[in-house]
């Protein structure tokens, strides 16, 4: 039972990453019907800016929570600034192409901006140093769960609610549903649609690189190439919640973090990667709409 | 001009912000060490600031070649004009082969090799030509047919002694067999879907060469593969080089002639509708599942058929020469030199696998640009460097006599 | 009169939902040889969800399609494929032009003779005496049909730089190419200007006396249709609401209401 706890909980906390990642991937694709491939570097980016910030710091002998705040806010507005001018260069002037055009930049973005990293910074795993401190009321279930999961947990719940409440609840988040319905339409009804699809980049770039900074101070090191498999898996949770619904997106993170754990835990670790991309595959001849995804009528 | 300048300041400015802490900073987090690299933000401050006109410039030229086009004006470059001529076509042929028959007299046995890559890498191209190019079905796990094939020769020559010329067709219905067994599921999924199921395929078949120690001898690969043999007879290295690049030759051009037939004939027509438009070809009576089944498999063929020759040539081989990057540079070399466009494709292959080879000092920004040309080239050209010939039909006026121009 | 005819296609009861939403509410119709029949309604009325469920890319929530070819047995058409569909001999041309762009004009037209032609991958390869003596007869076959729709001047262009109105008749050329005895026309006339509407109702007048190809063709326009199409249905939120001959379509009320009325407000 404990073991099970604890790889629930271990499933949980990555889920919830996944769930971070996935949500990029999830808006954009429902807005403009694009892949973007490059949102995974996006998220190393993220973890990688917050890594130099957090790096500065402790090298300087600041050290705490308060760093890890810092880091993740700079590499927020980062990733946001990186999303935002993504969208701008390698998608803007391809709307309107062929559906494989724009698939086919950002397959070269992601691996452009995966060796930019590579070159300007280093091929070697850094180190992250470790932020978070033990946490005293923990101590009790620290054998199932962790301070550092607790503090992941938190913070992927607090930003879901976050963005539910902006998708829900404001004039921006109207406008976004409102172009993810009908572009044309939201267009005619007076929407600022090049607007709203670079909102849509930015929200997802921070959401992603909120995922970097967490996963980073989890795991403990950074690299140029640790954007990639979490781009491919995020992507596996939101086809599997169902591509463009954002509760789908979470509930596929949480799926297929709960899945590789177990699997991992139960079965082999060997082929961890080969459970997801099964699933994936899985999910995409039975139900390729995914878990809460509705079949989008295609238009003839 | 005045708005231009102060635009490309922003940018520059934009620029020098977003790659500030990536550029100026490095901190190595296991030694402790900051290292500030200031300099470098300057470099980035009038590069960028020269690509935003650069970048203008392309736009407003892509705006006026669109614009011409529509006014069904001629936007085909010289040589593109040049190429269309048929006998113009035989006679650049004639003498490419020529040269391709004398190189590897007249250079050493290292150059030789070099070439040998690239003509690998124009085979895959070639294949992967008819998948992604022709039938517009976005591959990135193509990687997987050509290490089939790999590992079907080193494997067969391992335990059953089989040579090179037994298995090289083995190769290619083996990377066929593989291509119709995981076509038959996911080839109803929608492109982007596909593109990154296919990537998964790729991953996986790596994955799984690594850790199935009993079949492929894991991570370590398999040693001692036999190179091709002539009559049971002696080689020494630089022979058997030679030998091996005259093999790539006649592979190459096999692989061009039937590509080239496919691609002329009712099969090609139907991938490239296919590619056009899903809906109109079902509508028009095309079976779309065979038509895409039959461009993944054949395209695989050529990936599996080229893998055995890759086994032979480098006689090693273990998981690590078939990740994600290699399906990228072949895909690069599709998408640079031109979707469905053979000619383009060799172009392509030439460019990206001889460049890197002979400039050195850039191989290390080879995926960096790579990266950037693929983007580039959808953004700016995304029929590649040479763009698909067209066949030219001949047929005769019902009433009167009509020419065909 | 219509009754003596032989009956080419009798759709019964067809209705398609989307979700919640029921876009074709059980719409009955039929079309005879030698008809020119015409499916006509304001925007949104189901019409081009109907030729979808028809043609194969929907399949209908619930109804019958029964296709009859004359001298051959009765096929239900329900849940077959597009293609299939298209092979016996039902072909259709599409509202937003769907054409191949970056292919010649006269490839377009070949890909149509696709499902009439056989030479598979190896025989392609070879490129046997059969093999050259289809293309060459694919290749003649398909200008003749270019040269009927007043294209044949263009086969060597891309299909992209067509203009409009040029589009619409290659894409009833390649229709035309699978061999149909019943041709489905999504909104032919739908942008082009009044002389180019007078042409393509004299082209689909002779597809119907030439080429002895029946034609069910949707219409939002209702003036259009009357002088060349009998019986003309109508239809209005996915329901049918009116049938006849155009002089019946004119005076019935509900049509007058439903569909004249919403065209004189705008």
């Amino acid at each position: 039972m404990e073991y099970f706890l604890e790889l629930f909980f271990g499933g949980l906390t990555r889920g919830s990453i996944y769930a971070l990642i996935a949500l990029g991937y999830t808006m954009v694709y429902g807005i403009i019907q694009l892949i973007n491939f490059a949102h995974g570097e996006i998220y190393m980016i993220g973890a990688f800016v917050a890594l130099i910030v957090a790096g500065i710091c402790t090298i300087y002998g600041m050290t705490g929570i308060s760093v890890l705040i810092l880091a993740g806010v700079i590499a927020v507005i980062y990733a946001c600034a990186y999303g935002f001018t993504l969208e701008k260069i390698a998608y803007r002037p391809l709307r309107g192409a062929p559906r494989l055009s724009p698939l086919i930049s950002a397959i070269g973005m992601s691996i452009f901006l995966q060796n930019y990293v590579l070159l300007v910074q280093t091929p070697d795993f850094l180190p992250f140093p470790s932020l978070i401190p033990d946490f005293a009321f923990m101590e009790p279930v620290a054998y199932i769960i962790g301070s550092p999961e607790l503090v992941i947990l938190v913070t992927t719940f607090v930003t879901m609610i976050l963005l539910t409440l902006l998708i829900k609840k404001t004039r921006v988040g109207k406008a976004m549903r409102a172009t993810q319905q009908d572009m044309n339409m939201a267009r005619l009804v007076g929407v600022n649609v090049d607007r709203i699809i670079s909102l849509t980049f930015i929200i997802g770039s921070a959401l992603a690189a909120i995922g970097g900074v967490l996963v980073a101070s989890y795991i403990g090191q950074v690299n140029f190439y640790i954007g990639f498999l979490a781009g491919v898996k995020a992507f596996t949770a939101a086809v599997l919640g169902g591509i463009g619904s954002i509760a789908g997106a979470v509930l596929g993170g949480l799926v297929l973090g709960w899945a590789e754990s177990f699997a991992a835990g139960y079965i082999s670790s060997d082929y961890e990667d080969v459970f997801t991309f099964g699933l994936l595959v899985l999910i995409l001849i039975l139900r390729p709409s995914g878990i809460l995804g509705k079949t989008r009528k295609q238009k003839v | 001009m005045l708005r231009d300048f102060k635009q490309s300041l922003l940018i520059s400015a934009w620029f020098v912000f977003l790659t500030f802490p990536l550029m100026a900073v490095r901190v190595n987090t296991t030694d402790q060490v900051v290292t500030w690299r200031l300099m470098n933000m300057v470099w980035v401050a009038i590069g960028s600031f020269v690509l935003s006109y650069a970048w203008r410039f392309m736009l407003e030229r892509k705006k006026v070649r669109k614009k011409t086009a529509e006014e069904g004006a001629d936007t085909r470059s010289k040589l593109q004009i040049k190429l269309e001529d048929m006998s113009f076509r035989y006679k650049a042929m004639g003498g490419l082969l020529i040269v391709a028959l004398v190189y590897p007299l007249v250079v050493n046995t290292y150059q030789t090799n070099i070439m040998i890559s690239a003509l690998i890498y124009v085979v895959l191209g070639l294949g992967l030509n008819i998948t992604v190019g022709l039938a517009g079905l976005l591959d990135l796990g193509f990687v997987a047919f050509f290490g089939v094939g790999a590992y079907t020769f080193a494997l067969l020559n391992h335990h059953f002694d089989l040579g090179f010329w037994m298995t090289l067709p083995l190769g290619g219905v083996f990377g066929c067999l593989l291509g119709v067994i995981l076509g038959f599921p996911i080839l109803r999924l929608r492109g982007d879907y596909l593109a990154i199921v296919t990537l998964g395929f790729g991953m996986i078949f790596k994955v799984v060469m690594e850790n199935w120690d009993s079949l492929s001898f894991g991570p370590s690969g398999i040693a001692n593969i036999d190179k091709p043999g002539l009559f049971g007879m002696d080689m020494n290295l630089a022979q058997s080089t030679t030998y091996i690049y005259y093999i790539m030759i006649a592979l190459v051009v096999f692989t061009i002639l039937i590509t080239n037939r496919l691609k002329n004939s009712r099969i090609g027509r139907a991938w490239i509708a296919l590619r056009e438009d899903e809906i109109a070809c079902v509508a028009m009576g095309i079976d779309m599942a065979r038509t895409k089944l039959s461009a993944y498999a054949l395209g695989a063929f050529w990936a599996g058929m080229v893998g055995v020759l890759f086994a032979s040539k480098t006689t090693f081989i273990n998981p690590a020469s078939f990740t994600f990057m290699e399906s990228a540079i072949i895909l690069s070399i599709v998408v640079l030199g031109g979707m469905g466009s053979i000619l383009g494709v060799i172009l392509g292959a030439f460019i990206l696998i001889l460049m890197p080879e002979y400039l050195r000092d850039l191989s290390e920004y080879r995926m960096l640009a790579f990266g950037a040309a693929m983007a580039l080239m959808m953004i700016f050209r995304p029929q590649g460097l040479v763009s698909g010939l067209r066949q030219k039909y001949e047929y005769k006026g019902t009433k009167d006599q009509v020419n065909n121009g | 009169m219509a009754d003596k005819k032989h009956k080419l296609l009798e759709v019964k009861g067809l209705t398609m939902d989307f979700g919640g939403l029921r876009a074709v509410d059980s719409v009955s119709l039929e079309v005879h040889e030698g008809e020119i029949a015409a499916l006509i309604g304001p925007n949104g009325a189901g019409k081009t969800t109907f030729f979808n469920c028809v043609t194969g890319i929907y399949n209908p929530t619930k109804g019958d399609i029964l296709l009859h070819p004359k001298g051959l047995e009765t096929r239900r058409l329900n849940g077959l494929k597009p293609n299939k569909v298209t092979e016996m001999g039902l072909a259709r041309t599409f509202q937003n032009i769907r054409l191949f762009q970056d292919m010649t004009v006269l490839e377009n037209v070949m890909i149509g003779r696709h499902c009439r032609t056989k030479s598979g991958i190896f025989r392609s390869i070879i490129r046997d005496k059969g093999v050259r003596e289809e293309e060459q007869q694919i290749v003649e076959t398909c200008y003749q049909l270019l040269e009927k729709v007043g294209l044949g001047d263009s086969a060597n262009e891309f299909a992209k730089n067509l203009p409009y109105g040029a589009q619409r008749r290659l894409e009833i050329a390649r229709a035309m190419a699978t061999d149909p005895f019943l041709l489905l026309l999504d909104e032919p006339a739908a942008g082009m200007n009044p002389q180019e509407t007078a042409d393509l109702d004299h082209l689909i007048c002779r597809i119907s006396e030439e080429e002895k190809i029946a034609i069910l063709l949707i219409e939002h326009d209702m003036k259009l249709v009357m002088n060349i199409s009998n019986p003309i249905y109508v239809m209005e939120y996915g329901k049918k609401i009116a049938e006849g001959s155009p002089q019946e379509i004119k005076d019935n009320p509900k049509v007058i209401e439903a569909y004249l009325g919403e065209e004189t407000e705008d």
